[in-house]
């Protein structure tokens, strides 16, 4: 029974993870019906951008929360900025082509940011600095809890509640869902759809890039393609939730780390990767709008 | 007419660039190197390529082979099997080297033997164990001891030492090395008595093992055997530890990194390695080697370094004996190799090309890795 719980803790915590990189996809297909597959990429930059971010702030000598949270914003921000230019030089010019070249740009601009990563970085794994640290641990009988994954699981959580906040409750967040329900009929009402699309970009970039920065603090080795088997994953993760929709990305993250945690704990570790890309083949087979989804009709 | 001109400018550039290439000096040997310079297992790479280029440049200084000076062509393969085997083949035929040194990791060595047995170039790797990497041909040579005899010396080291009933086992199913010696480890392990609790695996490049320590831990063994590489070890160390297994940790000298302290911390502390030479080695030869390295880079020679200064001595050694540089009379002469006294021990080629020596048990402490015991052959 404590093995069950404690994957059931384990499974929950990677979770997150794809949960915070799931959602920057969902957003971004929501608006412009768009696969970003570069999306894994600003996750490890996230990573990066955090590593040297503490590193210059030598946040890893003084480990507190404040540090944690410095680091959170500013990389935050950084990959905001990058994916506001990622989204200006390669997607903008892209708008009024089939939606195909969009598709393969990202590809491309994943690829490019890749071995970019690698030449700039190098490609041998940095470690990450410790830069948040909860001394000893937390433990019901045989149950540890490491208390960075629970730190990490609640931040994750915040930034989710942030998120639907922003998304529902805001004048934002209407224009983005009116953008997301119609372009034109968007641009009609005087919505400026060029500036919504950009700061759904920025919003989703900067989910990513937290997701980056608790990544190096739980499992600190970081490198160039670390965003690679994630961002597949993510993608997964919102397609099995009906990507396009939000709840649907953060329920279908859970239960793709969970799944994951199972099958390594249960059935043969070798399945992991395998697992989740069954499950994609699956939904597409079966419930192509997943698990949220609402079926369109296409309008002739 | 411009462009008819900038067209004949660049072929004659073409032309003198190949032209400068094929006039190699006469009175120079060109061997080959291949290794991780970048990627996950780049500290193996520079460690080698440092050993190797202290030793050419001692050579050189002491005047040479055959009265010829080395020059060394180094190549960088990232860690990765498809990119060494092409440079492998670069090297053979349009640097035309007479012979080849590397590669660390079995899975890359086992990837550029069958191209230099191709074209029946000698290659030495300085520190592959797995055992086939000398099976793809006659012309693969190594001068560290293999996995069969490394996988029972941390077998008997847990049965004996740390008096272990049952051991744990997790390790890389994508790497030859890890899966080849984690299998001798166990045949040697069960036939000492002991039982193995369980066997996980996992993927070079995961982040997360905590599912598979999950079960492991539930098995309660008194030992983990992670014959891993340095990068993957620091994490499962790390997460091992944060899920109260407090058992030590076993591995293989995959473990030989300081990167294994940087990213394992104090998780690490408590484990146990084999390896090819301790730089605790009172050994007057040693000592030398250490020196001269330390003075030269700064730092203090892990095995990688040591492996890849003796396979570059061994290799230059033959050179010397062989009556020409030719791929068999080299070959024949690496072959011949006996009692050739090196930094890691004695080194003497067998009929399989591998060589015979004794390995050492490190401990993994805070002030490094400290000296445990030396098991013979």
């Amino acid at each position: 029974m404590t093995e069950f719980i404690q994957h059931l803790i384990n499974g929950l915590s990677i979770g997150s993870i794809y949960a915070l990189i799931a959602l920057g996809y969902t957003m971004v297909f929501g608006v412009l019906k768009l696969i970003n597959f570069a999306h894994g990429d600003i996750y490890m930059l996230g990573a990066f951008y955090g590593y040297f971010i503490s590193r210059f702030f030598s946040l890893g000598e003084n480990p507190s929360l404040f540090s944690l949270l410095l680091a959170l914003t500013l990389t935050m921000a950084t990959c905001a900025f990058t994916g506001y230019l990622i989204e200006t030089f390669a997607y903008k010019p892209l708008r009024k082509a089939p939606r195909i070249n969009a598709l393969i740009t990202s590809v491309g601009i994943s690829l490019f940011l890749e071995f970019t990563g690698q030449l700039v970085f190098g490609s041998d794994p940095k470690f990450f600095p410790q830069i948040f640290a909860i001394s000893g641990e937390w433990a019901i009988g045989d149950l540890k809890f490491n208390p960075l994954q629970i730190t990490v699981f609640i931040i994750s959580l915040t930034l989710m509640a942030i998120l639907q906040f922003v998304i529902f409750k805001t004048r934002l967040g209407r224009a983005m869902r009116a953008v997301s329900f119609n372009h034109d009929l968007a641009s009609l009402m005087g919505i400026p759809t060029n500036r919504i699309i950009s700061f759904t970009f920025m919003l989703g970039s900067a989910l990513a890039g937290a997701g980056g920065v608790l990544v190096g603090l739980v499992y600190p080795k970081i490198e160039p393609l670390m965003g690679v088997m994630p961002g597949l994953k993510a993608f997964v993760a919102a397609v099995l939730g009906g990507i396009g929709n939000v709840t649907g990305a953060v329920v279908g993250a859970l239960s793709l780390g969970l799944a994951e945690e199972f099958v390594v704990g249960y059935l043969a570790p070798s399945f992991r990767d395998a697992l989740a890309f069954t499950i994609l083949i699956l939904v597409l087979l079966f419930k192509p709008t997943g698990l949220f989804g609402t079926k369109t009709t296409e309008k002739v | 007419m411009k462009k008819i001109s900038i067209y004949l400018v660049s072929m004659i550039f073409a032309l003198g660039l190949s032209a400068c290439k094929k006039t190699t000096p006469e009175n120079v040997i060109t061997i080959g190197e291949v290794g991780a310079m970048t990627g996950p297992t780049a500290t193996f790479g520079i460690s080698t390529h440092n050993g190797i280029m202290l030793a050419i440049e001692e050579i050189n200084e002491a005047g040479g082979v055959k009265g010829k000076k080395l020059n060394l062509i180094s190549l960088d393969d990232q860690g990765k099997p498809d990119e060494a085997a092409m440079v492998t083949t670069k090297l053979i035929t349009q640097d035309k080297v007479v012979a080849i040194l590397g590669e660390v990791a079995s899975s890359v060595s086992l990837a550029m033997a069958p191209i230099a047995q191709q074209y029946k170039v000698p290659m030495i790797t300085p520190s592959s164990t797995n055992p086939d990497v000398t099976k793809k041909g006659d012309h693969i040579f190594r001068v560290c001891f293999i996995d069969p005899f490394q996988g029972s010396v941390m077998a008997k080291f847990a049965h004996e030492t740390l008096k272990a009933k049952s051991v744990a086992i997790l390790r890389d199913i994508k790497n030859d090395y890890s899966m080849g010696l984690s299998n001798f480890f166990v045949d040697k392990f069960n036939s000492l008595g002991g039982k193995i609790a369980v066997e996980q695996s996992y993927s070079a490049g995961d982040i997360d093992f905590k599912s598979q320590l999950t079960s492991i831990r539930a098995k309660k063994p008194d030992a983990i055997y992670v014959p891993g590489y340095y990068t993957d070890v620091g994490l499962i160390a790390r997460q091992a530890r944060e899920l109260g297994i407090t058992v030590p940790l076993m591995g293989g000298d995959g473990w030989d990194s300081p990167k294994l302290k940087e990213i394992g911390g104090t998780a690490v502390n408590g484990s146990y390695f084999s390896n090819h030479y301790s730089a605790e080695n009172q050994d007057p030869k040693v000592q030398e080697f250490l020196a001269k390295y330390k003075a030269k880079y700064g730092s203090t020679p892990d095995a990688l370094a040591a492996m890849g200064y003796d396979a570059a001595r061994v290799l230059a050694e033959a050179m010397e004996r062989a009556p020409s540089l030719a791929s068999n009379d080299l070959r024949d002469a690496i072959a011949a190799t006996k009692d050739f006294s090196g930094v890691t021990g004695n080194i003497t080629i067998d009929q399989d090309r591998n060589a015979v020596k004794a390995a050492v048990v490190l401990k993994v402490t805070d002030d490094g890795f400290k000296y445990q015991s030396t098991v013979n052959p």
